[in-house]
């Protein structure tokens, strides 16, 4: 919690100074009106008939109030913008370094939770440090400041203050002993709810299908069940702090009242009538102030109340930013000539928390303008190779060079202006079909739209893009309004879009129709003229006239040479290829 | 700055509607009341509850007004005793143990009062979270299209939340502050009626002034609520599309939408709180003021000798108790503002067209599988059919296999057989019976499906082949998965099918896959729908589980869409879908034969240009 405060920056510091003071004016002021209180009572008590001296102390603590509202709604102004500007920064700093993560935090961490951590727990600390700083740091200084005024009079009077502040601070040592653990194990539940639900959202074609809504009912209300139960005794043992605080605000204004007549009646008998009135204004003042010393418990409650989840919140943000990215930028980075030369030397990678390398010891070159391809069997480690190339991952020994350069040595954003990357499941953002076609920063300009319907029209896309609309035609989240392979032309689009030296096709043909896979193959082949291109791909038909194709099996290199070549040479090629060329079809 | 932002900016609407962001930018006004009303008539189940709270606090409440008069007693026989000499202790004594013994009743009603408020505010939020997760079961498939995750995962959590912290003390403490209110102005109209005229028409013009400020930041509590779930719906789906952004450079674009959204939940944020931050010290203030009134007036009264010593104090305290109440109302009311806002998105949910009620139809008996399509039309949106005049019977063990261009509706065709939607013409009947008039689920029950997505759990390889499947043992899990062939890699892992699936990594996308088809063959149903399901799995693998995928079909009706035209060679019946319509059908060797499209298609993936 701490080291987040130390990311309040100066001029927030500055509205929070002003809280503060704004607070204390507050507190002062307050405080003040008590004493007026008991000028009033010795006036009245005094039985003068001239009303002018009730006036002026009247007017004195009408004074004192009016300051005292001003000063609160200045506090209310300073704090309330000093808690939102910081969580809006604080959100936006989480944000941005989230962006920066890799795939690697992002499967450790879990989309869901950082999802949560990026909105429900900045959500916490903003409650803590909107009100909650602030009653931390006024109920304290009002209870000294009342319990200094109110100690020292009479004997009886300082022990029901000290037994009522005694039992205050047992209850408050109560909450925070048994009910703070439970509010801190409440955003653990939450982002198990969370999580739960997502799923319901996002397998929900297949749980229709397997009818498992039962089955997936069961699962949220579990997870229902256990947050519910936990919040309630977390709960159920925090209202105690209310009743107990009105209950001892009224034991020490009747404890006042009530020794405050016994010793009315020693002081009149010992002092006379004076000094019993003085006990009686006493009395007035007295429990003005005591009124304050419970209501600043309270206050203080409030704050511990919203400390445990700030804090637990706090500790969870301070996680993801503690987190640098698994891919760390260089400290020199190296900006080599663009030419689209790109090398595995000896590279092999595993997952994190995988037993088995996923890609081990590749080495191969692919000079500028030439189509390497990538084939093997599932899990053979296609796809993990070339997620290397944009530094989706680095690899675990051994080097991925583009333009001579290691990528290690190269800024990410340099690296990846490069690239153009087609992924296996394109995603689509919400937004329109020329939104999605410019997306990214290529480091240049963004395409205009005549380039964008040249690019729809190579990825074979512009006959449906056009009865979309075309490119103002809108794309709804996650692309649900347009088929898989439609999705997958868009994707190519895109890819096309940024005008890459190196062209990444990760299995992006894979749900088109043979007829739309050639015609597409055709005119990419037109368009990528001069650019590197790396084909994973199920398909022999889609490689076949690749300059070089690479053989995958376990991760490791097969075969390694042209069509024809593997053909004759590589028995695991020949076999994939049996598998799809068949009908006696000579190729 | 591309075209994405425009549209979302000019999009982006107050409306609470959780299907996207479309629609004109329109400030609806948001109906408190009414809101309210469903909130109330929601807890219609817990009314025992409701009831308990509003009896513990009203007493409580009553317990604590005895207190001041007892105080005004004791002070008179202070006065009385500085005038004369004579103290009453006796009196005093008595007094202080009738005090002692009503506070702590008070005390005791009030923790009751507070405890029956938590058990009201969990009971009615875990029913709601319940609910709205049931919810999202019962609404049509269609709707989900355009949803955005993030709102809607953020309703059931965060507003959720609120509405918790909303009933659990605010509501009790309103009834609470109402009772000593009005008790408050009756005793004091009782002790001294000028007194009390005085602090309640100054109470009054302070409640008058609060509710202002509650009705002028109720739209910033609303937005407060949008914008949340606003930003919200943009991290979900910047992190879902986390690899895309990341290889596209996309961070600065993401980046700016959210700052746009951010500082709109900043601005309305801050005002909805600044304003509620006002209230409690302007009745602070009433309170002082109030209090000033009384002494003023009272002195003079009292010098007069119109009323005792005693009546001053008395009041002074009475008008603690009546004006606190009003910081307290106050403070309920801005939760309650927030609690309506967050309310009125649930409810948004709950409120939600369901899916026709079909309990009153009778279930599908499986048989022995013939599956008839006649004349059925349908289109996702009227003006565009994506299935024209289809038209099909398919006798009983037939494997059919639906080819065709991307988009020729394909997927369209299971979603329709699969009662995801409903045709708009025609009707598709499965052993003779419409199945409109058979109930959906029963519908579902005879199919098995594996989907081109394989969609994951994220809980273990074991929980995810078994799924929803019931009456399975851990032996036929290993040997659903031998039967695909990921058994020895599953073994392989440090947890083996206790591995836990998160996100991406661990698996690829052909191995899950691998577990969905596993996941069907032990849910076991006598019809099949694959689609695309083996797209990511290599065509060597794909042989390798043919054997299963085999047995699979073996008897049962199934249908195959797949572009790997070497995958459904052996198919019965071949349907070429194209623009909606069958373009031919027969085997393959009949379409070959027949030269048509089905034959171009085949030959094209051997001709290279």
């Amino acid at each position: 919690m701490f080291r987040l405060i130390r990311m309040i920056k100066g001029r927030q510091w500055g509205l929070f100074a002003g809280a503060a003071l704004a607070v204390a004016v507050q507190a002062f002021l307050t405080l003040k009106i008590p004493d007026y209180m008991e000028d009033i009572t010795h006036l009245i008590e005094e039985q003068v008939s001239d009303l002018s001296a009730v006036w002026a102390a009247g007017g004195g603590m009408l004074l004192c109030a009016l300051g005292a509202l001003a000063a609160a709604i200045a506090s209310s102004w300073f704090s309330v913008r000093f808690g939102t500007y910081f969580s809006r920064d604080l959100r936006k700093t989480v944000f941005t370094h989230i962006e920066s993560f890799s795939m690697t935090e992002f499967s450790e961490f879990s989309t869901a939770s950082l999802i949560t951590r990026s909105t429900n727990d900045v959500m916490q600390i903003q409650e803590f440090v909107a009100r909650g700083l602030l009653n931390g740091l006024r109920g304290p200084a009002i209870i000294i400041w009342a319990a200094v005024k109110l100690l020292g009079r009479y004997r009886a009077w300082d022990v029901v203050t000290i037994l009522i502040l005694a039992f205050m601070t047992a209850v408050i040592i109560f909450l925070v002993r048994y009910a703070h653990p439970r509010l801190r194990k409440r955003q653990t539940f939450t982002d198990s709810l969370m999580r739960v639900l997502r799923e319901n959202l996002t397998g929900i074609r297949v749980i229709r299908a397997g009818n498992a809504e039962k089955y997936m009912q069961e699962r949220f209300g579990d997870a229902n069940r256990v947050l519910t139960e936990n919040e309630r005794k977390a709960f159920e043992a925090m209202c105690l702090m209310r009743p107990s605080s009105r209950l001892m605000n009224n034991l020490i204004t009747a404890g006042i009242y009530i020794t405050g007549a016994f010793i009315a009646a020693r002081a009149a008998g010992a002092g006379g009538a004076a000094s019993a009135e003085n006990v009686l204004a006493d009395m007035v003042m007295c429990s003005g102030y005591a009124a304050f010393l419970t209501r600043s418990f309270m206050d203080i409650n409030l704050a511990f109340n919203q400390f445990p989840r700030a804090n637990i919140s706090s500790a969870r943000i301070m996680e993801i930013l503690d987190r640098k990215p698994q891919e760390p930028e260089p400290e020199h980075p190296e900006v080599p000539e663009r030419a689209g030369s790109l090398e595995f030397r000896n590279v092999s990678f595993r997952f994190p928390g995988m037993a088995a390398d996923a890609v081990s010891d590749i080495s191969f070159k692919a000079e500028p303008g030439q189509t390497v391809a990538l084939i093997g069997p599932t899990g053979s480690g296609k796809s993990a190779a070339v997620s290397l190339i944009p530094r989706l991952y680095d690899p675990s020994s051994g080097e991925v060079l583009v333009d001579g350069i290691d990528v290690r040595r190269m800024a990410k954003k340099e690296l990846r202006s490069r690239i153009a990357f087609a992924a296996q499941y394109p995603v689509l953002l919400t937004g329109t079909v020329g939104s999605n076609t410019a997306f990214g920063d290529r480091g240049r300009e963004k395409p205009d739209d005549e380039d964008m319907r040249r690019v729809l029209k190579t990825a074979q896309a512009m006959d449906f893009v056009q009865e979309m609309g075309g490119l103002s035609g809108e794309i709804r989240r996650g692309g649900a309004n347009v088929s898989g392979g439609q999705k997958q032309r868009l994707s190519i689009a895109r890819a096309i879009a940024r005008k890459p030296e190196i062209f990444i096709i990760d299995d992006s043909f894979s749900a088109l129709d043979y007829k739309t896979d050639r015609e597409l193959r055709k005119a990419l082949k037109n368009e990528l003229r001069g650019t590197t291109v790396v084909i994973v791909a199920q398909r022999i038909g889609t490689i076949i006239d690749a300059d070089r194709i690479l053989v995958l099996e376990n991760g490791r290199i097969v075969g390694d040479g042209t069509h024809k070549e593997l053909m004759e040479k590589c028995p695991l090629y020949r076999e994939i290829a049996a598998t799809q060329l068949s009908g006696g079809q000579a190729v | 700055m591309g075209e994405r932002k425009e549209y979302k900016l000019g999009s982006v609407s107050m409306k609470t509607d959780w299907g996207g962001m479309r629609g004109r930018a329109a400030e609806k006004p948001h109906d408190f009341r009414r809101t309210v009303m469903s909130l109330i008539s929601y807890a219609r189940k817990e009314r025992g509850l409701f009831f308990l709270v509003i009896f513990f606090s009203a007493g409580s409440a009553l317990f604590t007004l005895f207190g001041p008069g007892k105080l005004s007693v004791i002070t008179d026989i202070v006065t009385e005793g500085i005038r004369t000499g004579d103290f009453d202790l006796q009196s005093v004594k008595t007094s202080a143990a009738y005090l002692v013994i009503v506070y702590i009743i008070a005390f005791l009603l009030q923790y009751a009062q507070r405890l029956a408020g938590v058990k009201l505010a969990e009971s009615i939020c875990f029913r709601m979270r319940r609910d709205t997760a049931g919810k999202l079961e019962k609404i049509p498939l269609s709707r989900f299209d355009s949803a955005s995750f993030g709102d809607l995962l953020s309703r059931t959590t965060n507003d959720i939340d609120m509405i918790n912290d909303s009933i659990r003390l605010p509501f009790g403490d309103i009834i609470n502050s109402f009772t000593l209110f009005a008790g408050a102005a009756v005793f004091m109209i009782a002790a001294n009626l000028p007194l009390a005229l005085i602090s309640i028409v100054l109470s009054l013009a302070g409640f008058a002034a609060m509710r202002l400020i509650i009705v002028k930041s109720q739209r910033y509590f609303v937005g407060s609520s949008y914008w949340l779930g606003a930003v919200n719906g943009h991290i979900e789906e910047a992190y879902a599309a986390h690899q895309l952004v990341k290889t596209y450079n996309g961070e600065a674009e993401e980046a700016a939408e959210f700052d746009i959204r951010n500082g709109q939940l900043y601005e309305n944020k801050w005002k909805s709180h600044f304003m509620s931050g006002i209230s409690n010290p302007l009745m602070d203030f009433i309170g002082n003021f109030s209090y000033l009134a009384v002494c003023a007036v009272g002195a003079a009264f009292a010098i007069q000798g119109k009323i005792s010593f005693g009546t001053i104090v008395a009041f002074i305290v009475y008008i603690k108790l009546f004006t606190t109440p009003f910081g307290q109302i106050a403070q309920g009311f801005t939760s309650l503002q927030s609690a309506a806002a967050a309310a009125e998105r649930v409810f948004d949910i709950l409120s939600e067209k369901e899916m026709e009620d079909e309990s009153g139809k009778p279930a599908a008996v499986p048989g022995p599988g013939r599956v008839t399509f006649e004349n059925v039309s349908f289109g996702y949106t009227p003006e565009v059919p994506v299935i024209r005049d289809i038209s099909v019977d398919i006798a009983p063990g037939t494997q059919v296999a639906i080819v065709g261009p991307t988009g020729a509706g394909k997927t369209t065709l299971v979603n329709l057989l699969m009662r995801f939607y409903d045709p708009d013409e025609g009707r598709i009947l499965i052993d003779g019976t419409d199945t409109r008039d058979l109930r959906r689920e029963s519908v579902r029950d005879l199919f098995g499906m594996v989907l081109q997505e394989a969609w994951m759990l994220e809980d273990t390889i074991e929980n995810n082949i078994l799924f929803a499947a019931e009456n399975v043992s851990h032996e036929q899990v290993i040997e659903a998965c031998r039967a695909v062939g990921i058994d020895s890699l599953i073994a392989s892992l440090p947890q083996g099918y206790d591995t836990v699936l998160r996100n991406d990594s661990s698996l690829s996308a052909g191995q899950k896959q691998l577990i969905a088809i596993g996941r069907a063959m032990l849910l076991d149903r006598p019809l099949l729908i694959m689609d695309e399901a083996t797209s990511s799995v290599d065509t060597r693998t794909e042989q390798v589980v043919q054997d299963a995928i085999d047995r699979l079909r073996a008897g049962r009706t199934s249908f195959t869409i797949a572009h790997r035209l070497s995958t459904i060679r052996k198919a019965d019946l071949i349907l070429v879908i194209d623009n909606g319509e069958i373009a031919e059908q027969g085997t393959h060797e009949e379409l070959i034969a027949a030269g048509g499209e089905y034959a171009k298609m085949w030959n094209s993936q051997f001709a290279e240009e």
